[in-house]
């Protein structure tokens, strides 16, 4: 039975976790994320037995988790920028040793310690794979407090599906801000032999093992062609985005989370003006929604991207466009949001050559 | 070289040639364990870890908890640890051991977990970890196997070398001026509530190899039974290779200068558990 809720974006998430029936959270107080850890240390073992525990760093969360993904159980950890950072050497472990688990990033302004207030600049470090070596995770960009619940579990279904790290980037805004959101009903934790997962020596098998070490180069490569064949699957199957009054537009603004809907706001002030202006958002920022991009550039006379870094995405844009029509980009960056209104200005000034 | 040595280099050659040393009536100790792949393992002559790696394999299947245990290899020389122990294993990012450890154990509580890791490992980037997995009493056994030095890099100064030991980065010696004292991680792990036994322990000498075996054994138990925290083993070992010594002279000086700065025997036992 689903529940209609006033929460903040951190509670709602860390409530779709209890859900789902994650089995453990493991995580580190960082701003503006901490309310997850903290919701789940109130709430969740007493409901579901789920286990929540805060380790000593965020290089310890990201090691706990992959000790336990390796068990095949449902766990994940939340963090932002900063701890993010940390945990990259162990994201590219579990990536490598093809462990199902979710992460989130509430991302803040950086760079450095940077501000507690949103950013996207950790776009790149998402997408492009902030740690060492070739690997890749589905990354889910949520622009409500509705999606903060709902990526929660399309993210566990999709770590067993692909048996991978799946991140969910969102922002400071979404975190503390409160939306209503509509709640799946909880769901029973279930675990099983999958096969490969570390749980005892059993059924007269020989060791499971769990390990990203291959030190043979062939066999390392090997790995590798494996991994990249599973990413195409990625692309093939999981590209999810969103499209708002594109099919007329003249132009069309490319954002996502937090800004893509300000930039809503902005793409309405321009049709008050006549202006017709369309949303693009990509709701999967790996696998990118080239295509979609790529086809709407054969319709309108130039792309916008707005960001809240100082032009990440902007990359990919430029890529799917591949200089069918002009680019443009706005951004704003160490924890300043844009408003619709400067938005529409810097579309018009860069776009139309600077008409009012 | 006189013609007697070369009649036995000779004659050496001709047996492995024959396979015959491997024959049943020249077999003077045999005992296949589920627990142990039957490979060959790459420690170098006279290491320390395929004892340790043996004896725990036989404290396992003498438990009978093939099932029911799962380990931790580290990022060092005992990194493959998982291709000889047939047990289910996570190897983990270098220092982290303890952590994943944690990870596992508290998803699988009913499981025996441990750890197993270097000195590097555990005193230097896994400090962190090691503190406070011991701090909170992780109901685990870590494993520590202590040899004063980076092995699988060749040779390295690790936060165990003792002063004035020669190492590649310390190769007039290990100056604690300007490089700070050895780490005697065990005796600090020991003041920590959450650990439940601590011991420092050693392979050079059969009557050795019984006490460590009795001390994982012991450990395991303690896991079992919940007897409050942690239990850490350090095996004090030895790395002929990067110590520059035949096996024999590695023991030798280990006895001589390591268990000195490393006294063996219990640091803690569980309270009132311990009979």
């Amino acid at each position: 039975m689903s529940e209609l809720k006033l929460m903040k974006g951190n509670e709602a998430l860390a409530e779709a976790a209890i859900r789902v029936g994650a089995d453990a959270y493991f995580g580190y107080p960082i701003t503006p994320q901490s309310e997850v850890l903290e919701y789940l240390s109130r709430e969740a073992h007493a409901r579901t037995g789920m286990v929540v525990l805060q380790a000593e760093s965020e290089v310890a969360s990201i090691n706990m988790v992959y000790g336990a993904a390796g068990t095949g159980k449902k766990v994940f950890t939340s963090s932002s920028s900063p701890g993010m950072s940390l945990m990259q050497e162990g994201i590219s472990y579990i990536a490598c040793a093809e462990l199902p688990c979710l992460l989130v990033n509430v991302n803040r302004g950086g760079p450095g310690l940077g501000t507690i207030q949103p950013g996207q600049g950790d776009y790149f470090q998402s997408v492009k794979g902030g740690g060492h070596g070739d690997y890749k995770m589905i990354v889910l960009a949520p622009s409500t407090v509705q999606e903060m619940a709902d990526f929660v579990k399309l993210g566990f279904e999709l770590a067993y599906k692909y048996r991978n790290p799946i991140l969910i980037l969102t922002d400071g805004a979404l975190g503390q801000m409160m939306e209503k959101v509509e709640l799946f009903s909880q769901q029973d934790r279930t675990f099983e032999d999958l096969g490969w997962n570390i749980i005892g020596r059993s059924n007269g098998r020989d060791s499971n093992v769990i390990t990203s070490l291959h030190l043979k180069a062939d066999k390392m490569e090997e790995i590798n062609i494996r991994l990249q064949k599973k990413y195409n699957e990625m692309r093939k199957n999981e590209v999810r985005y969103e499209t708002v009054n594109c099919d007329d537009a003249d132009y069309i603004i490319v954002a996502y989370g937090l800004v893509a809907r300000i930039c809503q706001k902005s793409a309405q002030l321009a049709r008050d003006k006549g202006l017709k202006v369309g949303v693009i958002r990509p709701i999967t920022l790996f696998p990118y929604p080239e295509e979609v991009i790529n086809n709407y550039a054969d319709k309108v006379k130039g792309m916008f991207v707005v960001e809240m870094n100082a032009g990440q995405m902007l990359e990919d844009v430029k890529l799917s466009v591949n200089g069918k029509v002009p680019v443009e980009f706005h951004g704003r960056m160490g924890g300043v949001v844009p408003q619709p209104e400067e938005i529409l200005e810097k579309l018009e000034e860069k776009l139309l050559g600077g008409s009012k | 070289m006189n013609e007697k040595r070369m009649l036995d280099d000779q004659h050496f050659e001709q047996m492995i040639e024959e396979e015959s040393i491997c024959t049943t009536d020249n077999k003077v100790y045999e005992a296949p364990l589920d627990a142990l792949y039957d490979t060959a393992m790459h420690y170098c002559p006279g290491c320390g870890h395929g004892v340790v790696h043996r004896i725990l394999a036989e404290v396992i299947e003498e438990m009978g908890i093939i099932k029911d245990i799962i380990g931790v290899a580290p990022v060092g020389c005992s990194v493959l640890a998982y291709n000889y122990l047939n047990i289910d294993m996570s190897e983990a990012a270098h220092g982290r051991a303890s952590a994943a450890a944690t990870g596992i154990k508290r998803v699988l509580p009913e499981k025996y977990v441990f750890s197993y890791q270097g000195d590097g490992d555990l005193a230097a980037i896994g400090t962190g970890e090691t503190i406070h997995t011991c701090n909170r009493g992780e109901n685990i056994l870590i494993l520590f196997i202590n040899n004063g030095i980076y092995g699988m890099t060749g040779g390295q100064m690790a936060p165990t070398t003792l002063p004035g030991m020669k190492s590649t980065t310390s190769p007039f010696g290990r100056d604690v001026e300007t490089m700070g004292a050895p780490l005697k991680i065990t005796d600090l792990v020991a003041q920590l509530p959450g650990t439940a036994y601590v011991t420092r322990q050693s392979v050079h000498k059969p009557g050795n190899v019984r006490k460590t075996k009795k001390a994982i054994q012991k450990a395991l138990e303690y896991q079992k039974n919940g007897d409050g925290g942690t239990c850490f083993v350090e095996v004090v070992s030895n790395c002929p290779s990067n110590w520059k010594m035949t096996p024999v002279q590695s023991n030798k000086w280990m006895e001589e200068n390591m268990l000195p700065f490393y006294p063996l025997g219990d640091l803690k036992k569980p309270n009132g558990k311990e009979k």
